[in-house]
Parts: C-alpha cells; structure tokens; sequence
C-alpha cells in the first residue's frame, strides 16, 4: 500500500478527492437550479402556445367575429357557431360590479387598519381579513345558492329592479325582475367583490405602511386633521399602488370561476341587465368542455380560454410596472 | 449675528386663516369619515363569521363517522360516505406535492442567489405571470398536456394542474425565506470551505425550513380548495377506491410501479370536486352531504391558514423581542 | 415670568429696532421699574415625558420670550427633539408615550383636556430636520394649509403663496416654476418651502428641529438670515446640535444636557451672549468650550 505523503501546501490525495467531487456537486447544484428555473419560464410559455395551438381552428374559422359584440351568430354548440361575446360581457361586468363594491370597501379597511387600529389589534385583525379570501371558492359558491342569494340578492334584486329599472341610461343595467333564486350577474358581482376585498386591502396596507413618516407628520404638524392627511397627502402619493392592488384584485375577479359559475344561472340571454342571469368566461368553460360535441366546440372554448388568460397576462404586467413606479419614487427621494 | 437683508417683506398684509370658522365642519368630517373606515372594517367581516357559522351549523348537522369511511351509495338511497373523495384530495396533493416541491425549491434558490442574471429577473417574471393565470385556464393546459394525448381523465392530470397552481406561491415564499436566513451563517459556511450546494443544503435550507414549510401548507391549502382545473382532469370517480386498487394489485402479483401507474392513471374526486357536483344534485341526501364537505374543506384549510400564519406570527414577533 | 433686559440688551434691541426687525408689541413694561421686558409667548412647567415608561425629559420649565428666537443645545441624544416635539404635542403621534406638567402658549395650557390640538398645531408651527415636501408642485405644497382651512379664492392664495415664499427667501428662486413639483428643488430649497409652508397657517410660534443639519453651509446661510427676518413676526424656538450656529442666530439659549436619571433635563437658560462668553454652570462651560459633547 503506498503511503500518502502529507505534503503542506499542495492539494493532498483525500482533500484532492473531495474537492473534485464537490466542484462538480456546485456545478450539478447550480445546473439544477438553473434547469428548474428555466422551467418555469418554459411553463409560462407553453401554457400560451399550447392554448395557442390548440384554439387553432377555431381562430382560423371565426377571426375576429369571435368576440365581436355585433355579430349575429351566438354561442351554439350543436350548430358549430360560436361567438364569445356573451361570456366576455359577463366577465367584464361582473368583475367591474366586484370592483366598483371591493375598492371602497378594501380602502376603507386599509385605511383602519393602517390609521386607527391599535397596534394589537391589527395582526388578529389583518388575519381575519385574509381569511376571507382563504375560503374555497366552492364553498362560497354553496352558501351563495342557498344562504346570500335568497336572504340578501333577491330583495336587493327586486328593490333595485324597481327603483333604478326605469332610469334611462343606467336603468338598462337594472332590468327586472331577478330571478326567484336570485341568481344573476349581480349575485356573482357581489360575491366576487366579497372574495377580492381582502387582495386589494392587504396590498393597499402594505402600500399606506411604505409612506415615509415623514410625509404625515408634515401634514398633521400643519394643523390639518387626520381625515385630511390621509385623503390630500397619503392617498396622492401612494395612488399608484393602490391602483396596483386594485389591478391585482381584477385579475382575481377575472379568473374565479367556481364561487360565479355556482350564482350566475350559467345561461345566454339577451338582456345586459345585472339582474338576468348571465355567463362568464370561465363559467363556460367550467360547465361545458368535459362534454364539449366536437372538436370545433373544443377548441372555441379553448380560445376563450386564450382570451382569458391574455386578459389576465396585460392586467397583471400593468400591476407590476405600477408597482415597479412606486419602488423607484421613493428611492428617488433620498436624492434630494 | 447673521447678516441681514431689511428689504424683505415679512408679513402679510391681511390675515386669511386666523379667526376663521369652521373647524367643526372638519372636526366631523375627521370623526365620520374615520369611523366610516371601521364600520366599513366590520362590514367587510360580517360575511366571514356568517360564511363559517353557517357552513359549520348546517354541516355539522350531516357529519358522521359513515362520510368519512364509507363509499358513495347510488344516488337516491341515504347515507354512504366521500371516502373516494378523501383518498382522492390526499393523493392528488400528494401528487402535486411531488412535483411542486422540488421544482419550486431548486427555482427558489436560483431566483434568492441570482436576482439579477437574465434568468433571474425572467423567473420572477415567471412566477409573477403563473401566479395571475385563472386556475381554469390551467386546468385546460394539464388537459391539453396530459389528458388529451393519453385519452383519458387521470389523477396524474389533476395532480399536474395543481402542481403548476401551488408553483408561484411555493417559490415565492421559499425565496423570501432563503433571502431572511442572515448572511453571515452562509458566509460562515462557505468559510469554512463548504461547497456552495452543502452550504445551502445543510444550512440555509434547514434555517428557513419552518418558513418555508408554513409557505408550502397555504399553498396545499389553497390548492386543495381548487375545483375549477380538476373539472376536465381528474375529472371525478365515484368508485374511487384506494384499498382495493392497492389490494387488487398486490394479489395480481404487479410491482409496485404497477400499482402505482395505475392509480395514476385513474379519474378521481376531489373533497372540492365533490361538493360542487352534490350541491348541483337534485337529490337532497346529496345537498346535505355537500354542506357536510363544505366543513370538512373549510375547517381543514382555515386551519391550516390560522396554524400557518400564527406561526409566522409568532416567529416575527419573536425576533423583534 | 417677564425677563428683565439689561442695558446690553437694550442697545443690541436698539440696534435691531433700527433695521426695522422689531416687534414693538413683544415687550411690555414691568410694572416696577418701568423698564421694557419681553412677553413670555410659550413656557414649559415641570414637564416630563415618558417614552413606554422611561423618562426621556425631566421636569423642564422654561419661559420661552416672544419673538425671539431661542435655541436649545445639548449634546446628542439628550432629549432635545423629543422636548420641541412636545411643544405642539407630535409627541402625541408617538405611541405608548404620555406627557407630565405643562406646556402653556400664551399662558394656556396645551395639554389641558379640552384643547383642540389641530388649532394648535396651526398656530405652533414645524420645520424638520430633512425636508419633507409633498409630492405636489410647489405653489400646492404651500397652499396646502391655506386650502384645508378653507381659502379658495385663487387672488388670495396667490397672495398667500408669494408672501410666504418671500418671508422664506425662497420667492425670487421659484417664482417662474411654482408649477415644478416640490420635490424637484435642491434640498436647502426644499427647506425654505417647508418653511414657507409652515408659515402660510399663520402660526404664532415655529419650532425648528436642526433645520440645516442636512444642508450645505450656504443654504445653511440663507436659513439663519432668514429666522432674523422671520422673528419680527413670530417667535422661534431651534434645537440645534451645532453650537456656533446657535451662537450666531439666537437670542437666548436654553443648554440641556441628560442628568443621573438618564433623563433630559435643563441646565441653564439665559441670554445667549452671556451664556457663551459666561455661563453660570460647570457643565455649561464644558459643552461650549467643546470639553465634550
């Protein structure tokens, strides 16, 4: 057996050994990082072109007919015309309800939560609020059919139908009469906006909270009430956050398909109107593709999951970059 | 004394403000609009505790020892249970898991080690873009991926669509835990002549575990209330059976492999999927089972939502001393 | 308290009654002697202030002198800021912290329960140590005040905003792009329209926490030039941590300095020339000759 000679200073047998094995154990460890984060990024495009793909035909055949809100043809399966317009509209509409409910809504909590809550308050408070969004979306979905649509949207249905349903603009959005269950567009508005008010508040709050100190006690140390320092100074200068967080919450509303499917009545119908029963996007899908008639069929619902997921893509873009903006305004400060 | 400048005007002319009246306009509208905000506040949790008192009052009414063991019976004849549904929600988290975790844990520790390469600044773009895609629309690319080319409905598809929907939240969580172990235990590490692998294996790894852990228990809790992808994946089985696929599979003398692709290869229900179907059903033994499930899915994920966050909770605050 | 003046006062206040820089209504006439003395504008009484239980000033009573201008040393982190801030009650914002003994303006006490702070804090004004304008333009930032208490006609906040630009040296600077954003300026500009601001309330007293601690020597110039301008019409109180800056721009002096109690508490007090050149205290003497601190 040879003995190994210890010689100090140069790279000895065993320690040679180790060292070659783990040199290639940090490049294994690196390539691995690298490949799993290249899978990401290939995950996020293959998702695009194989919905892509996929809706091929479908695309080839209808063009841009296919969301136009002035095309003849509707959504019929069994005669192979399809036009998405009904869903679009539905999604739209109901997501704006959700909006315009959540964002005073969520700002007003943030507003609490950051201003008057006490300091031990605020996390079992914050909690509860987060838990709101944490319940599945199924189970919203339940208690919306049984429990919210007849005890709150029905009679709130009915009181709007007759109250705003005869306005000339705004009364096309209020024809009555809601459905006895109750489900309609504005069901599904409504609970959307009880689902998304936690996003936009959390992210609103974290969005008060970054505000320089300093900004406040220049207000307050003017004379100026507490209302007034949040409503002239803070809220300027943190709006383009909060647009984030309201963005964020859209793209929420846009995508949620069970709780909506569940309260919308899931049918086509003419009427605009909030308290008709309506379709989303994501509903259609939901409720027709395990048993879509034919490929062409798929392959339409497959577009709409396109323009789905397109939607969603811009919006979300749109949210980082403002986030983006309010990172660097407040670096750009120290400058001075 | 500093030198002066007796040209400067120092005073107004008239007084504007002094004397004026009006601060109890602003006073009230300072009161209302703040208690406006905790109204609002209370408004916006009123649904939480009507949502859980609910679904706890009318399922609890329908819990019993029979859901959880028994198979569905055909529709019509009381009682029977969501076994199939439960085995099914295990192993499609399972599944899920599997595949969720190593990707998200290795993507993480490139996205914390390497902000600012290409790659980097791409996989928090990723992340931020996979995190905003409407879990349907996943749904419809586990389908395309997996469904479509194999020819049929499979725990393997349903598990893939929640793999990808528990991806950006297990990144992102990781990658925030690895960035707060402080940097002086890696450099320690390193110092002593760890390899870079080691280090992040034996050290950081373990030092951010909990956080981490805590960041992969809300995913799996978010995920299993997921219905929408599991729609035209997994689709739903009502003869899913866990003991007799294994049973069935040890007595024909298959590897475990064996056993295992087939049960990979089955449709299956989910707890979610389940009560979206019964609360659909005509038949009111299956309404009331819905409401049981609604239980069991909300108690387990806001549980695990409470646990979790009361954990981080704890730690923070901890650290603040 | 009226605070006697002394034949060197006198001829320094004639000097200043010369440029046109006094206030003839700060003084009155001590019923005894017959001789000028200063009002007293803001006095602290036994104030203490607890930050979660510890005390961070200890039993402070001073008479602040109207328009004048007094400054308050001592070396860092012996309570300073936290006694100015107690003057118009930003302590307030602190939580867990509670005030003990008065502060009186004009001989009211501002901790009294019924005092409505807001008011307040109007007629005692703030200057910061960094600027902190908003993000708005400059003539909005100096509007600001004016338009939350009310002021609307456009002639009148044009007057508003070009007066106090003027008082804060700041007007010729600024007066083609009032439209720029507050934010745009160079940091000693930023100060002077903090300043401004301040002012459009109309205070009675402004406090100033080390407002040249993050400017250059020049701005730092402008600002002392323009605090003699300004104590014509109002009454100063700075904290400074800069020594020769308050020997250079103030009146009088207060020296604080932390006691046995790790607690901020005051020295001496007097008129700065004396102060400086022959202070009553030990510790006094130390500090300025620059022994430590």
């Amino acid at each position: 057996m040879q003995k190994t000679i210890y010689q100090p200073g140069k790279k000895n047998g065993i320690v040679r050994k180790i060292e070659t094995i783990t040199k290639h154990g940090d490049r294994i460890w690196l390539g691995l990082n690298f490949s799993m984060g290249v899978v990401i990024i290939v995950l996020m495009v293959l998702i695009g072109i194989l919905l892509w793909n996929q809706s091929a035909a479908s695309r080839q055949e209808f063009g841009l007919s296919f969301i136009s809100p002035f095309a003849r043809a509707t959504w019929n399966p069994v005669n192979g015309t399809f036009n998405a317009w009904p869903f679009i509209y539905g999604t739209l509409i109901t997501s704006l309800v959700a909006i315009l409910i959540a964002v005073p809504l969520s700002l007003g909590i943030a507003i609490f939560l950051f201003e008057l809550c006490p300091a031990w308050l605020r996390t079992p408070l914050s909690l509860l609020v987060e838990l709101l969004s944490a319940i599945p979306s199924v189970v919203y979905g339940l208690w919306g059919i049984f429990v919210f649509l007849p005890v709150v949207i029905a009679p709130l249905g009915k009181f709007l139908g007759n109250a705003l349903g005869n306005l000339p603009l705004l009364g096309i959005l209020f024809i009555g009469p809601i459905s006895a269950s109750g489900s309609s567009r504005l069901a599904a508005g409504v609970i959307l906006a009880i689902m998304i008010t936690p996003t936009i508040a959390a992210v609103s709050r974290d969005v008060f909270m970054a505000i320089p100190n300093s900004q406040r006690e220049a207000s307050l140390a003017l004379g100026a009430t507490r209302w007034e320092t949040i409503s002239k100074v803070l809220l300027p200068y943190g709006v383009s956050g909060i647009l984030g967080a309201v963005i964020l919450g859209l793209g929420r509303a846009l995508g949620e398909t069970m709780a909506v499917t569940m309260v919308i009545g899931n049918s086509i119908s003419n009427s605009g109107s909030l308290l008709k029963a309506g379709y989303t996007m994501s509903s259609v899908i939901a409720n027709e593709f395990a048993e879509a008639v034919s490929a062409l069929h798929s392959q339409a619902l497959i577009e709409v999951a396109l323009i789905l997921f397109l939607m969603t893509l811009v919006l979300n873009i749109i949210a980082r970059l403002l986030v983006w903006r309010v990172s660097r305004k407040s670096s750009s400060e120290v400058r001075a | 004394m500093a030198e002066l400048n007796p040209t400067l005007d120092t005073s107004l002319k008239v007084s504007y403000i002094t004397g004026r009246k009006g601060y109890l306009r602003r006073k009230l509208v300072n009161v209302l609009m703040l208690v406006l905000t905790g109204a609002v506040t209370l408004l916006a949790l009123f649904p939480l505790f009507w949502i859980i008192g609910y679904v706890m009052a009318k399922g609890g009414q329908y819990i019993n020892l029979d859901l959880f063991t028994q198979l569905p019976r055909p529709a019509g004849v009381a009682g029977g249970g969501v076994l199939h549904a439960i085995e099914g929600t295990l192993m499609l988290t399972l599944v899920a898991a599997v595949v969720a975790i190593p990707i998200g844990l290795l993507a993480a520790f490139y996205a914390a080690y390497h902000p600012n390469t290409p790659l980097g600044v791409g996989l928090r773009f990723g992340t931020d873009v996979l995190s905003g895609v409407p879990s349907i629309v996943v749904g419809i690319f586990a389908y395309a991926l997996v469904v479509k080319p194999s020819g049929h409905y499979s725990l393997l598809a349903g598990g893939l669509a929640m793999a990808i929907i528990m991806l950006p939240t297990t990144i992102r969580t990781t990658e925030e835990m690895i960035k707060l172990v402080p940097t002086n235990l890696r450099e320690g590490a390193l110092a002593l002549g760890a390899p870079e692998w080691k280090t992040a294996l034996q050290v950081t790894f373990p030092a951010a575990l909990s956080g981490i852990l805590t960041g992969f228990m809300l995913s799996l809790a978010r995920a299993s209330g997921e219905t929408a992808p599991l729609l035209f994946t997994a689709l739903g089985n009502d003869r899913f059976d866990l003991a007799k696929l294994i049973s069935g599979g040890v007595s024909a003398g298959q590897s475990i492999f064996n056993i295992l692709g087939n049960i990979l290869q089955q449709p299956v229900d989910s707890l979610a999927l389940t009560l979206y179907k019964y609360s659909q059903d005509p038949n009111i033994n299956r309404v009331n089972q819905s409401w049981a499930v609604a239980f069991v899915l909300m108690m387990l994920v806001l549980i695990i939502n409470i646990l979790a966050r009361g954990w981080v909770e704890y730690r923070a605050a901890k650290l603040r001393g | 308290m009226e605070t006697a003046l002394q034949s060197n006062q006198l001829t320094t206040l004639a000097n200043e009654n010369q440029r046109g820089l006094i206030n003839s209504s700060a003084f009155t006439f001590s019923k005894e002697k017959r001789l000028p003395v200063l009002k007293t504008k803001m006095e602290t009484k036994g104030l203490s202030i607890y930050y979660n239980k510890t005390l961070a000033v200890e039993d402070f009573s001073l008479s602040v002198p109207a328009n004048q201008i007094t400054a308050i040393i001592g070396p860092s982190g012996c309570g300073k800021s936290t006694l100015l801030r107690s003057l118009n009650r930003m302590t307030d914002l602190i939580p867990r912290t509670h005030v003990e003994g008065s502060v009186l303006l004009d001989g009211e006490n501002l901790y009294a329960p019924n005092i409505d702070v807001v008011e307040l804090r109007r007629r005692i004004g703030m200057v910061f140590q960094r600027p902190n304008p908003f993000p708005m333009s400059i003539y909005d930032n100096v509007a600001y005040g004016p338009r939350i208490y009310g002021v609307r006609n456009r002639v009148a906040l044009d007057d508003i905003v070009e007066t106090c630009l003027k008082q804060a040296a700041l007007w010729d600077e600024v007066k083609h792009k009032l439209n720029q954003s507050g934010m745009a300026i160079s940091g000693g500009q930023q100060q002077r329209l903090c300043i401004a601001r301040a002012l459009a309330v109309e205070p009675e007293v402004i406090l100033m926490d080390e407002p040249a601690a993050s400017l250059d020597p020049i701005a730092t110039l402008k600002i002392e030039e323009l605090m003699q301008n300004l104590k014509s019409s109002y009454t100063i109180i700075i904290v400074t941590h800069n020594m020769q800056q308050a020997a250079r721009v103030s009146n009088f002096t207060a020296f604080m300095m932390l006691n046995d109690h790790k607690a901020g508490s005051l020295v001496e007090f007097g008129e700065t020339a004396g102060l400086f050149t022959n202070p009553k205290h030990k510790q006094t003497q130390e500090y300025v000759t620059g022994r430590f601190g």
